[in-house]
């Protein structure tokens, strides 16, 4: 079963644009005059966190369809996208974590962003955890949808009690909030290059996600077949 | 698919349901007294555990008393929502609820009930004993509504998850699992809101927390309440 | 009463029944039969309202499940050999819990009734953690038949039962069933499923495999008919 031609195109252009963003971030992209080479990390680190969150709000508005309509394909693209977004959201992590060490001498920080990221990616492993131990297909897929609601619903409340709980606990780490954008200057081929690699990570994103509903759909194909060669005599 | 209504929804059973099944829980429960004790026991235990590990002076651990009130009533309440649908689906008996004429959603509300109920009990241990040995008042009653508020965010998605939490192989890791991260906003709103009104702050300081609790009860009970049928039917 | 059309349900990609058709007139005795693995449970489970099918119908007193999942409630009782009863309370504690669950008027002359009819009238004090196994499943009947339904289903309740208990529970079911309800009866026990029954059914791999009337068999040419069907 070969992929199909759109399919063989986005893979192809998706590999391009990857090669693309990497030399419009190291080489296209002015060295920052503050923070030095690592200050690159930026690039992928913000889009990395965008395209987490974007993976869990499509699993968030799958589940609800699934609920209602009971289309296993929305089910696929539900676990794919929290899959996918975990492993966007650990580089979200690793990155920021990278980046916090050289600028503030310390691998972590209690920052709002930072701290919800984490508690964001805890929740999808709890996911997926949730769905490794359930053993009855149908109730897998109802009751991960559920909880893809929930784990939805408690990200922007778990943001702003953070938030909350920092602008009362002022601990200093450092002068610079990590995720605020606009830290330095960005200059135009810095702006192109953030942009860039957004971008990339969306078609990325897509053709991941895209890649992966196909294997599963072809893994139920498989059981399917496996299961009518045993029980049908 | 949850189950469809009937041509005449018994809205007039509904109440009716939901104190039964309560009623039955605690009657259950605490007919055997051994679970008061081992409450209380545990609740001493995990305040004096705090004790010893932290290791603060006066000033110090009028700063942290919100935080290890709260972390005590998280454990027990984890250990209370355990109970709740474990009993259920090991005896079976989840059957004999699911076969009466009434609204899913009353189990959903009875068992929220029950366990809210024994989760108050606990905390209604440990208050005073925490007040004693720790030298603080407690009974201030913002303090307690934010308590009261507090638990029953916690109880009300910790109730829905427990319902998903029965049905897997390691049900008793699960549960803390899928819920502690979904709990960590009202959990450290709370208790944002507990340390402001034991320190004797002003409104305004902690008003933020005290809505982001009211605010995460509201959206919760309505997830609840939207998807507690897709859990409940097989 | 029980109206069954082409009944299917799997669980994940494992075919449990396939295509189930079967009727049972109001005031009829069915004797569902059959080796481990058939379905029964699962079909008895499904008529309960307890899960749903894939696809097929299923119509109690007239109504559809799937619309009409409340008011088919009402019309049930149900017996498993998992007893939906609660140990740490008393017998009539149970019986008061399950009353206002369905919502009874006049439940405690109800529950001092169906005691009496399960002959449990003495120990409704007693905690059901104390009652035998007998004795719990008659007390899972008097909760059963507490709101007087017109259809009950029983799933193997002679399961774990002596001699004397399981005598006794016949008796208990002839009384109960006695009153025109239609039930509908999964066992293993051949001859005591025929002799309750108005018509035997067997079930085999998911299907219907066979049905007969109970007083055209002799307990020997049913067995020989059940045997023979199930080592096919």
């Amino acid at each position: 079963m070969q992929p199909s031609r759109s399919l063989r195109i986005l893979t192809i252009s998706a590999f391009l644009l990857v090669l693309l963003s990497l030399y419009m971030v190291f080489v296209y992209a002015p060295r920052e005059v503050v923070m030095g080479a690592v200050q690159r990390v930026f690039y992928y680190h913000v889009a990395a966190g965008w395209i987490g969150a974007l993976a869990f709000l499509v699993t968030l508005i799958v589940s609800i369809l699934y609920l209602a309509t009971n289309n296993i394909i929305l089910d696929r693209i539900a676990v794919s996208s929290v899959e996918i977004g975990v492993v966007f959201t650990s580089m979200n992590i690793a990155s920021g974590s990278i980046w916090a060490r050289p600028i503030w001498n310390t691998w972590w920080t209690w920052d709002p962003r930072l701290t919800t990221a984490t508690v964001m990616w805890l929740l999808y492993i709890a996911y997926l955890m949730l769905r490794q131990g359930l053993e009855d297909p149908e109730r897998q897929r109802r009751f991960a949808a559920v909880y893809g609601i929930l784990a939805f619903a408690s990200v922007p409340l778990t943001f702003l009690a953070i938030r909350i709980w920092r602008t009362i606990h002022p601990v200093v780490i450092g002068s610079n909030d990590p995720g605020a954008e606009g830290q330095f200057d960005m200059t135009m081929r810095m702006r192109s290059a953030f942009f860039f690699s957004l971008f990339t990570f969306t078609v990325l994103y897509t053709t991941l996600l895209w890649h992966r509903v196909r294997l599963e759909g072809l893994a139920c194909r498989v059981a399917i077949m496996k299961a009518r060669l045993l029980h049908d005599r | 698919m949850p189950d469809p209504t009937n041509s005449q929804p018994p809205t007039a059973g509904f109440w009716r349901a939901v104190s039964a099944i309560a009623w039955k829980d605690l009657a259950a429960e605490l007919r055997n007294k051994e679970i008061v004790s081992a409450l209380f026991i545990f609740s001493l235990l995990v305040i004096l555990i705090f004790n010893f590990a932290l290791e603060l002076d006066k000033v110090a651990r009028e700063n942290v008393a919100a935080g290890v009130l709260w972390v005590t009533f998280v454990f027990s309440a984890t250990l209370g929502l355990n109970r709740t649908f474990a009993a259920e689906k090991d005896r079976g008996s989840l059957d004999g609820l699911l076969l009466a004429p009434i609204h899913r959603s009353a189990l959903y509300f009875g068992k929220l009930l029950s366990t809210f109920v024994f989760i108050l009990i606990v905390e209604i241990i440990v208050i005073p004993v925490f007040s004693v040995l720790y030298n603080i008042s407690l009974f201030s009653p913002p303090f307690l509504l934010v308590v009261l508020l507090g638990t029953l965010g916690y109880a009300m998605v910790g109730t829905l998850l427990a319902a998903m939490a029965i049905h897997t192989r390691a049900r008793e890791v699960m549960l803390p699992i899928l819920l502690f991260p979904v709990a960590v906003p009202v959990v450290m709103a709370a208790v944002r809101a507990s340390a402001g009104i034991l320190a004797g702050a002003e409104w305004g300081r902690f008003a933020g927390a005290f809505n982001l609790v009211v605010i995460y009860d509201t959206i919760m009970l309505a997830i609840a309440i939207m998807t507690f049928d897709y859990l409940i039917e097989e | 009463m029980i109206e069954i059309h082409s009944l299917s349900k799997s669980f994940g990609l494992k075919p449990v029944l396939r295509g189930i058709d079967l009727s049972v007139a109001p005031g009829e005795f069915v004797a569902l039969l059959g080796p481990n693995g058939a379905g029964k449970t699962t079909l008895l489970r499904i008529v309960a309202t307890l899960s749903r099918p894939d696809t097929g119908e299923v119509k109690v007193g007239g109504l559809s499940l799937t619309t009409h999942a409340y008011a088919v409630r009402q019309l049930l009782g149900v017996v498993s050999h998992q007893l939906l009863l609660y140990g740490e309370l008393t017998a009539e504690e149970n019986l008061r819990f399950y009353a206002r669950m369905y919502g009874l008027g006049a439940a405690e002359a109800r529950i001092s009734a169906v005691l009496d009819q399960v002959g449990l009238a003495r120990q409704r004090r007693d905690l059901v953690r104390t009652f035998s196994r007998g004795m719990q499943q008659r007390l899972a009947i008097a909760r059963a038949t507490l709101h007087q339904p017109q259809v009950m289903l029983f799933d193997e309740p002679h399961t774990g039962l002596d001699q004397d208990a399981a005598t006794m529970l016949d008796d208990v079911l002839r009384s109960v069933t006695a009153a025109g309800r239609t039930v509908m009866m999964i066992t293993h026990d051949l001859a005591r499923g025929l002799a309750l029954s108005d018509r035997v059914a067997i079930l085999r791999r998911g299907k219907i495999a066979c049905e007969a009337d109970s007083s055209t068999l002799t307990p020997a040419a049913f067995a020989d008919q059940y045997y023979g069907l199930v080592h096919a």
